[in-house]
């Protein structure tokens, strides 16, 4: 660059300096002629008024917004989600719309502009997707047989339903699904009648019936269907003993029958109900009811809304009834009237819609409701976290001020565990401990029935937070340890509850589904496991079966592969349903997924299973099977191949035929299974796959895109194939169909891109790829050029640039100066790319450097900010390079011009300018420096000042640089300006900037002596911040660290007098940091008391011959031994313990064997922590010093023997020890 | 009260680990084998001491060896029975020197 050019940029910067000077002046408020410089006296209509936060220079008021929104949003989830969400995403058969939804959030949480405000926000309902709210179908089935129990006379869950019942209710379900299919398809064929008739089917299609409130599900048997014909005869008679009607699943209204009111069920035809009663809004009823709501669905009139049969309060009632004012007086109830309490109050949670066709109206649950009814404090229990109106359903009980007395033992241990339940789930901490820990040593007594009867209805409640979730499934954990074969009826419960936490999109919550179930199945075995299980498998829900793939999956990786591999084998083989078989490879695929590398031992055993799948006639089989086999195939990786040969036919020859998602789960199989072979196999599978890959290639459907994108740089990996085989068939192909514009437009089909191509890079070089996408950087697509610098700058970053011709290096540099000059949006991606290919060109840039100067000087002086700070940045990566060639003049220019820059006014680019300043003086050195560092640093010092992070992190970086190589180079009296400045810094957020502001203060103490630092330190303690304060208390520390602490005890023990607690607090904290930073220099200063330095010091001068000073300061700390808080006492034993290490055990020992035996506890307690603390430190050096104890029958005299002048004297008489020990 | 199990947990981990460790209820006959018991295993830990004394006392350190250790089971005499337990130092008994 020429000095005219340089001198033409400077005059342009003064003007623009100047120019913004003077409209600084006039665009405001100007005083002398009382009105701004607008024209119109008039505030513009179309400007922004607020001046200060909307500047108005020009049409750059978006300067530092970014302008444009990145054109598919997800990229950072997609990015969070990468690492774990394999195992969310694409497993189970799910619509791409539902795919982005998991993504996405579904809307709920973005769109929601109070969401994370609100308090209802940790509700785990609000963050999930239509998808995982299925879980709120499901239901909580009856209670098991336990057909494995030892004795199954005792067996108290005796009663539960078989295994053959429940499958039979499958087949049912089945048949009534296909029977609500054919409705609908029926109905969809033209004939619209009765929208009533559609809703009761559907209501009636889930386990409703059978549901209801669970100990009444025990006795509940099944209803004679008229498609069932095996309903065993004694089944029919408890029935019948019970005197329920039968009732037909259709007109049921569901739970209404509380236990009490059990024989009160009467038949209710559907027709005569509200809409709201009938069961599917009512949550309490699609999940089963809590014992203790029973009753609580009031009998509904007309549309119930709850509001209007609320209860009315005492003072509705004075204010609408007429008082004693009027003559009239309430009466006090009769002696012996007990009301009848009033059954807890539901207030109906809203209802979810779930399977309901109609809109709903959510109800508000009424706050006045929620005021009066909600106790402060339950009885028994204390003051709790919290009280959720909800919570009422399942704790009212506790309210309701029975006598204990009179309750039976059963219903005591019930409100027992209602007790401790609720102290688990909303108490405080330590009461949340007791409780749980009185949970799981009581389990066996409690037994799991009643345990598990509140626990799981609470996991189902739709209000549910993280935190309770988290506790309860903590209690369901605790307590399957101690239950363990006990749980076995209840494990079907346990698992509705428990499968929705593997799909969460909360890693922690998967990893606690994991552990339940794997401790479910390590508790019930894997008998029980399966047959519990084994009816979902070909459930009708998809929800269902997803679900209990992972489920079985986790109990897979509990009880070992093999256990479970004859079953797999067995439902992967199943003739009867497709369902069967698609769920069964899944589990196979979900094990890998869990387990890892661990599937190598049983990965044949495995591959086998579900190698026939592989021809399966349902498509969705095939592409599970290939997913699956992929997924072993990745978790192998680099083994295995072996286990698979027996696939390899299969799966090669059904890529050829496969069309569409099955093909690209094929071509995702074989990507996977072709790193695990040798070379020669790799090769030659690679190229019979290519031929299908090069077809797809053009693929218009997006998966494919990915799925080919990922397999060809798999292959291009793999060792056997090699860099000419790419070269002549692939990479033409390749950057035909892939690098088009088109591609760069889309997110995701952009990174895989870029990613598949650096890979291909790895193999063929970098020349090879730049060669080719060079001439895309002058593209007049921004993207397009986004997408080749990125990949560029991968591609050099990994390989370097030695492959790199002059030609092509000439090109490279022109394409990318071309690009950086033409981007619209500044973009990090063009600065890393820019960086990284000077970087790697090292000395090579030379004949370009004046070049690349001179356009980071023209964007220096950019109207916009982020061009600026661009640029600014830009110069901080390539000032190294500029270095190593020498060209030291041009970066004085820069120097130069970036000081005249320090006015900016946008604190985001002035800290970038910083930045470039601060690697320049690096680079350079103090001394070379241009500007004159004496010139440099009182620009710096009102810089100082600036709020902004960026700015304090590199103006403090930058000064501490200059006061650590080169403080001679400016005058004392700046230095302590800038003493000034930095108090400030204290105040920053950013632990760093508060560090290196400490760290500064110890060079300029060192530079100009630490009197005049001091003095500012010493002042800044009066301040009022504790930080500030904390962080001076350190800076002296630090001060007298490099100064030497005689320079700074004297000021600060004069500043101990100042009357104010903060000062002397600061002086002694000082202290303590002090003695803490200068250790072994302490030795000087034992005479300082304060009883929190006593420790450092103790410590400080062990072994330096301080013992009097130490002896002297026990004295004094001694008798605080007895102080109760517990900070204080851990502090004063510590400082006995220090000085204990400085005098040696014998001394501090004789303060001690005084307490040990006080007849009070009190006293005793301290002194044998001190003999505690003592032995275990040095048992051995105590010896010697133990009290002369020969009257108590022990005799020591073995410590007594001295050998002297060759007479063995053996003393008859043990003379006193105490003390040291003391011969002859 | 969580603090409190807290420190009993941590007394009794000490305990566990350091057997000559005490605590508030510890018996005068307790503390006094512990003394005994830790002199003589250090003299016997230390050979340099071990060899100072089978010089002193002119028996083979080996014999001196085993005179402490079999010194070491109950080297305060038998437990003292249960219902007059020390809670401090009490004065030599007749007891206590049989």
């Amino acid at each position: 660059m020429s000095d005219a050019d340089f001198e033409t940029i400077r005059k342009l910067q003064a003007e623009r300096n100047a120019a913004a000077a003077a409209k600084k002046s006039s665009r405001t408020f100007d005083p002398s002629n009382q009105r701004s410089d607008n024209t119109s006296t008039k505030a513009s209509l179309t400007e922004s008024f607020d001046t200060d936060l909307y500047s108005r220079d020009g049409g750059d008021k978006y300067a530092g917004y970014l302008t444009s929104l990145p054109a598919d949003g997800d990229e950072d989830m997609q990015d969070a989600d990468a690492d774990n969400s394999r195992r969310l995403v694409g497993q189970y058969t799910a619509t791409k719309s539902q795919i982005e939804e998991f993504a996405h959030g579904d809307g709920v949480e973005e769109d929601d502009p109070f969401a994370g405000r609100g308090e209802k926000s940790t509700r785990i309902v609000d963050r999930e997707t239509d998808y995982q709210k299925r879980r709120f179908d499901r239901t909580l089935t009856p209670t098991r047989a336990d057909p494995f129990a030892a004795n199954r006379q005792a067996g108290a869950a005796e009663d539960g339903d078989s295994y053959r019942e429940i499958m039979e209710r499958r087949e049912i379900e089945r048949e009534e699904e296909r029977v609500r299919q054919a409705i609908q398809a029926r109905r969809e064929a033209g004939e619209t009648n009765g929208e009533e008739h559609q809703a009761t089917l559907q209501d009636g299609n889930k386990e409703n019936a059978e549901a209801g409130s669970t100990d009444v599900a025990t006795t509940r048997k099944r209803k004679k269907r008229w498609d069932v014909s095996s309903t065993t005869v004694d089944e029919a008679a408890p029935e019948a003993a019970d005197g329920k009607a039968k009732r037909s699943r259709w007109d049921q209204a569901p739970a209404l029958s509380a236990p009490g009111a059990a024989d009160a069920s009467k038949k209710r035809s559907r027709w005569d109900q509200a809409p709201s009663a009938t069961p599917v809004g009512n949550s309490g009823l699609v999940t089963p009811m809590h014992p203790s709501q029973a009753g609580a669905a009031t009998p509904s009139f007309g549309t119930d809304i709850a509001g209007p049969n609320a209860a009315i309060s005492d003072e509705e009632l004075d204010a609408l009834l007429p008082g004693e004012a009027e003559g009239y007086k309430v009466l006090e109830p009769p002696p012996g009237y007990a009301p009848t309490r009033a059954p807890t109050h539901r207030v109906t949670a809203t209802p979810l819609p779930s399977n309901y066709g109609g809109f709903m109206m959510q109800e508000p649950e009424s706050g006045r409701l929620g005021q009066n009814q909600i106790p402060k404090e339950i009885p028994g229990i204390g003051d709790l976290q919290f009280f959720k109106p909800e919570d009422m359903a399942y704790f009212g009980k506790l309210t309701d001020g029975s006598d204990e007395n009179a309750l039976s033992v059963e219903e005591l241990k019930e409100r027992k565990i209602m007790r401790l339940l609720l102290k688990v789930k909303n108490g405080t901490p330590p009461m949340r401990k007791t409780a749980l820990r009185q949970l799981t040593d009581n389990a066996r007594q409690f037994g799991a029935g009643p345990l598990f009867n509140q626990i799981l209805p609470l996991l189902m409640e739709k209000t549910l937070e993280d935190q309770e979730r988290h506790l309860l499934v903590k209690v369901i954990d605790r307590i399957l340890y101690k239950l363990d074969d006990m749980v076995r009826p209840y494990v079907h419960k346990i698992l509705v509850v428990i499968e929705p936490l593997l799909i969460d999109q909360d890693y922690y919550a998967r990893v606690e589904g994991r552990e339940i179930i794997s401790n479910l199945s390590k508790a019930a075995g894997l008998a029980t496991m399966i047959s519990t299980m084994r009816p979902d498998i070909d459930h009708v829900d998809e929800y269902v079966r997803n679900t209990t793939a992972r489920a079985f999956a986790v109990v897979a990786s509990a009880l070992g592969i093999p256990a479970l591999l004859p079953f797999l084998r067995a439902v992967c083989r199943s003739k009867k349903s497709w369902q069967a078989r698609h769920t069964g490879v899944k589990i196979v695929q979900q094990i890998p997924i869990l387990m890892g590398c661990a599937v190598l031992p049983h990965l044949k055993g495995l591959v086998d299973c579900i190698g026939p799948n592989l021809n399966d006639e349902q498509t969705k089989v095939r592409t599970v099977t290939s997913l699956a086999i992929a997924a072993l195939a990745e978790a192998s990786n680099p083994y295995g191949i072996e286990s698979f040969d027996d696939i390899l036919n299969p799966l090669w020859t059904g890529a050829r035929k496969q069309r569409g998602k099955g093909l690209a789960g094929f071509l995702k199989a074989v990507g996977y299974i072709i790193p695990l072979m040798d070379e020669d196999y790799a090769n030659y599978y690679t190229s019979q796959i290519m031929e299908i890959l090069l077809r797809e290639f053009s693929s218009p459907d997006e998966e494919m895109k990915k799925v080919v994108l990922k397999v060809v740089s798999q292959c291009a990996g793999t060792e056997g194939v090699t860099a000419g085989y790419l070269k002549e068939h692939v990479l033409d192909e390749f950057f035909k169909s892939f690098w088009v514009r088109r591609m760069a437009l889309d997110k995701r089909n952009y990174r895989q891109v870029v990613e598949t191509t650096v890979d291909i890079g790895q193999k063929v070089g970098v020349s090879e790829i730049i060669e080719r996408i060079v001439v895309n950087l002058k593209d007049e697509s921004e993207a397009y050029r986004k997408m080749t610098v990125e990949t560029v700058e991968k591609v050099v970053a990994g390989l370097g640039s030695a492959d790199i011709g002059e030609r092509l290096e000439e090109r490279l540099i022109d394409g990318i100066l071309h690009s950086f000059q033409e981007q619209s949006v500044e973009d990090i991606i063009m600065l890393n790319g820019f960086g990284t290919v000077v970087n790697s060109l090292g000395t090579r840039c030379k004949p370009y450097l004046p070049q690349i100067v001179s356009t980071i000087l023209w964007r220096l002086n950019n109207k916009s900010a982020t061009v600026r700070q661009q640029a600014a940045d830009l110069i901080s990566r390539i000032a190294m390079v500029m270095k190593q060639c020498g060209e030291d003049a041009l970066m004085g220019k820069l120097g130069v011009v970036l000081y005249e820059y320090l006015g900016e006014e946008y604190p985001e680019v002035l800290g970038s300018i910083l930045g470039a300043l601060r690697s320049i003086v690096t680079v350079v050195g103090i001394s070379q420096m241009q500007p004159p560092i004496k010139d440099l640093l009182p620009r710096l010092t009102p810089i100082l000042r600036n709020r902004h992070e960026k700015v304090q992190e590199n103006t403090i970086d930058l000064v501490g640089r200059i006061a650590d190589r080169g403080p001679e180079s400016v005058n004392a009296r700046e230095w302590m300006r800038i003493c000034f400045e930095l108090l400030d810094m204290l105040k920053a957020h950013k632990k760093g900037i508060r560090r290196a502001a400490n760290n500064t203060f110890g060079f300029i103490a060192k530079a100009i002596g630490p009197q005049d630092v001091l003095a500012t330190l010493l002042n800044n303690l009066r301040v009022q911040e504790r930080q500030s304060r904390v962080c001076t208390a350190v800076a002296i520390g630090i001060v007298a660290e490099t100064c030497a602490p005689f320079t700074v005890l004297p000021a600060l023990m004069n500043e101990y007098r100042v009357p104010e607690l903060n000062v002397q607090n600061g002086v002694l904290k000082s202290l303590s940091f002090l003695f803490e930073y200068i250790g072994e220099m302490a030795k000087d200063y034992v005479y300082a008391t304060a009883a929190s330095v006593v420790k450092h010091i103790a410590l400080g001068v062990v072994g330096l011959g301080c013992e009097d000073a130490m002896v002297h300061l026990l004295n004094l700390l001694y008798p605080n031994l007895f102080e109760t808080s517990p900070h204080v006492i851990d502090r004063i034993v510590e400082a006995i313990e220090a000085i204990r290490m400085a005098v040696g055990p014998g001394l501090v020992m004789n303060y001690v064997w005084a307490g040990l035996f006080h007849p009070a506890r009190k006293v005793r307690q301290p002194y044998w922590r001190l003999y505690n603390d003592a032995y275990v430190q040095s048992a051995d050096a105590m010896i010697p010093y133990y009290p002369n104890l020969s009257e108590e029958g022990i005799d020591r005299h073995e410590l007594a023997i001295v050998l002297a002048a060759s007479v063995v004297l053996k003393p008859l008489i043990p003379f006193n020890m105490q003390g040291s020990a003391v011969l002859l | 009260m969580a603090d409190k199990l807290r420190t009993q947990q941590e007394l009794e981990r000490l305990q566990a680990k350091y057997v000559g460790t005490g605590h508030p209820d510890t018996t005068s006959w307790e503390w006094r084998t512990n003394i005994a018991r830790d002199t003589y295993s250090s003299i016997v830990g230390h050979p340099s001491q071990l060899a100072y004394m089978s010089l002193a006392l002119n028996e083979p350190s080996a014999k001196l060896r085993a005179q402490l250790l079999r010194k070491m089971v109950q080297p305060c005499g038998p437990p003292p029975p249960r219902e007059d337990q020390e809670m401090y130092m009490a004065p030599p008994t007749p007891r206590a020197q049989e």
